[in-house]
């Protein structure tokens, strides 16, 4: 697997998967993109979805399947995942750009408004985003989750920003 | 320069300590009261613990759980003190500890 | 001589855990840990802990040392810190070091009726040209910096490993402000999770696999690390050096037990490749092969904090059950849930041999005369 090799998913081993969101799906507005693809004995993802879009069952190394239809993108799994790796992505929120929200554990936190580097799941930068959101309440244990505007086109790489260094 | 964590997206804001004075090689420097010894002197950016016997090697932190001795120095005159589990009080004289330290054994210096 | 019921050696999860257990029934416990706090290797795993929701899982594993330190407390477990166990003697006699207020300290001898050995484990060594340099350190010793003591080692970071420790600790150096310029594998795979590998290579570190370091360079600390490509019989390629410019390097080699209570004690002992080597034998009560002294948490092979966790409330309930604390049912009771949970977590691709490892450790326990 690649993921075994670089660290980092590729989208066609999302794809054997089967952890790609349809395009229908994407139409109707945000949505969760879980991107975890080993049996590890985890499973508070869950429990953290209030509508039960996220199945894992028994044994907790199963893998988690999503229902597209019950997850309405809330974002709420993103921080209970102690992988980091869940994400929400809306590709409604413009004409020309979508909003990608992810789990984002470093200080300084950016601010609303704010434009910075969006990176892939390598890091390297592939656009520019700007801050719509950082949300850091106490249920989230710590863990803010950003969310970044960018072009539509950079919604299926985009999973996080650069690190900054100005502290 | 400062080697301390002010801010921490997990641990938050640095916690008000106690500071205390405590000499390092005849420098006063000012650390937190209760925090190893071997912390005080990261803080400080000094990594250099003590020399080897034979070869006159530096040694620093390596284990930081009291497991490996590379970070002993001369504590209050007691040679061979693990800093990295010796708790820091006010007014402790540490030195860089050169073979086995003064008061450490035959081939001491 | 002072007389406890039981002593546990450590204070990290499967001390605390069966010290808890232990006293939770009505034993009295005493914890004697050589660190200035409790809660062993907990207090540095700031990341939040996979496992099942039904027990913490999500937690980190501060806040899960924490609940463990209030639980202690709340049962009246005593802890004594900045305390060594230096030895065991025949008739469960422990030697402890006690660290006193002043600073010094007092030998002081306990005779106990059980004794539970959670002493953890040691991170292993990697040797290259340079090893010795300050700046070189292990994973977990940098770890602890950051972390609990909450000073930088240095700034710019080379890690050497692709396990979990060396993914987790790569990535808590960030958190802490430092940069880490390598992640160096020799295997041609990353060996941990790959959701934690995800989490650096998105925060943009190299990682370079088949590779290794062939020297640490600087005087009085490391200046540069000399890293190499190696081949399929892990010789490095001549002309594959590549410099870089690092004031840390960090090992993350993988960890072994720490057994010397229990080898100076002649515990029967048996060589585990997948626990990381000697580990005393133990039975499903993790008592060991002398009657009354029980081991539990990585002592026994080296796993994680969880499993850790269990193998405590094991001998905590276990070691109370034979004082006569808890009755023989409810004890069974509480040993089979523990097990079961033990079960869950020795599971999947990256847990399974670790089930095995251990079905072999209790195969090999001898009968008690």
């Amino acid at each position: 697997m690649a993921l075994e090799q670089n660290g980092y998913i590729t989208r066609e081993e999302l794809a054997s998967f089967n952890q790609i969101i349809s395009e229908e799906r994407f139409k109707k507005g945000p949505v969760a993109i879980i991107e975890c693809i080993q049996q590890i004995p985890c499973n508070p993802c869950e429990s953290a979805c209030v509508r039960k879009a996220i199945r894992i069952g028994e044994p907790i190394t199963s893998l988690p399947v999503l229902n597209e239809d019950r997850c309405t993108g809330c974002g709420v799994c993103i921080a209970r995942c102690p992988g980091l790796a869940i994400f929400v992505i809306d590709k409604t929120f413009s004409d020309a750009e979508a909003t990608v929200a992810f789990p984002y554990e470093y200080t300084p936190l950016p601010q609303k408004d704010e434009t910075v580097d969006a990176v892939d799941r390598t890091g390297r930068v592939v656009c520019k985003g700007k801050v719509m959101k950082v949300l850091n309440p106490e249920s989230f244990d710590r863990t803010p989750v950003v969310t970044l505007a960018i072009p539509t086109e950079y919604a299926d790489e985009v999973r996080s920003m650069k690190r900054r260094r100005d502290r | 320069m400062c080697m301390r964590i002010k801010d921490h997206i997990i641990l938050g804001p640095e916690r008000a300590a106690n500071m205390v004075w405590i000499t390092v090689d005849g420098k006063e420097l000012m650390a937190k009261e209760g925090e190893p010894v071997l912390a005080s002197l990261l803080a400080e950016n000094i990594i250099v613990n003590r020399y080897t016997v034979k070869r006159k090697e530096p040694r620093g932190l390596f284990c930081g759980i009291g497991q490996c001795t590379d970070c002993a120095m001369i504590v209050d005159g007691k040679p061979n003190v693990r800093t990295c589990i010796t708790p820091v009080r006010q007014g402790m004289v540490i030195k860089t500890q050169h073979g086995v330290g003064e008061g450490g054994g035959k081939n001491g210096e | 001589m002072v007389n406890k019921e039981i002593v546990v050696v450590g204070a990290g999860p499967a001390g605390l855990a069966a010290a808890i257990e232990a006293a939770k029934a009505g034993g009295e416990v005493l914890v004697a840990d050589l660190n200035i706090l409790p809660g062993g290797q907990l207090f540095k795993q700031i990341h939040k802990f996979f496992g099942s929701s039904a027990h913490r899982s999500g937690t980190r594993g501060i806040e899960i040392g924490r609940q463990l330190l209030a639980e202690a407390e709340k049962y009246g477990v005593e802890i004594w810190l900045n305390s060594a166990v230096i030895g065991l003697y025949d008739d469960r006699v422990v030697s402890i070091e006690k660290g006193l207020n002043s600073g010094e300290k007092e030998l002081i001898n306990i005779k106990a009726e059980k004794i539970i050995l959670a002493t953890g484990a040691s991170e292993n060594v990697v040797r290259f040209k340079g090893w010795t340099l300050p700046g070189v350190m292990g994973a977990g010793a940098a770890q602890t910096m950051i972390n609990v003591n909450r000073v930088k080692p240095g700034n710019k970071v080379v890690m050497l490993g692709s396990g979990n420790v060396g993914l987790i600790v790569s990535y808590q150096l960030m958190q802490a402000g430092c940069d880490v310029v390598a992640l160096v594998e020799a295997a041609p795979n990353i060996g941990g999770y790959g959701v934690h590998a995800s989490k650096i290579r998105r925060a943009g570190v190299p990682v370079y696999t088949r590779h290794t370091i062939i020297e640490a360079k600087g005087t009085d600390r490391v200046k540069e690390v000399i890293i190499a490509e190696l081949d399929d019989s892990w010789q490095p390629i001549a002309g594959t050096e590549k410099v870089l410019e690092a004031d840390v390097v960090t090992l993350a080699a993988g960890l072994k037990p720490i057994s010397d209570l229990a080898r100076l004690h002649d515990l029967e002992m048996v060589y585990n490749g997948v626990f990381g080597g000697w580990v005393p034998k133990h039975d499903e009560n993790m008592e060991s092969t002398q009657s009354g002294i029980y081991v539990a948490g990585d002592t026994t092979g080296v796993e994680e904090a969880n499993t850790a966790l269990e193998e405590g409330r094991l001998a905590g309930i276990a070691a109370a059950e034979s004082l006569g604390y808890i009755a023989e049912k409810d004890a069974k009771e509480r040993k089979d849930d523990t097990w079961k949970r033990l079960d869950g977590l020795r599971m999947g691709p990256f847990g399974e041999k670790r089930m095995y490892a251990k079905n072999e450790i209790l195969a090999c326990f001898p009968a008690r005369s």
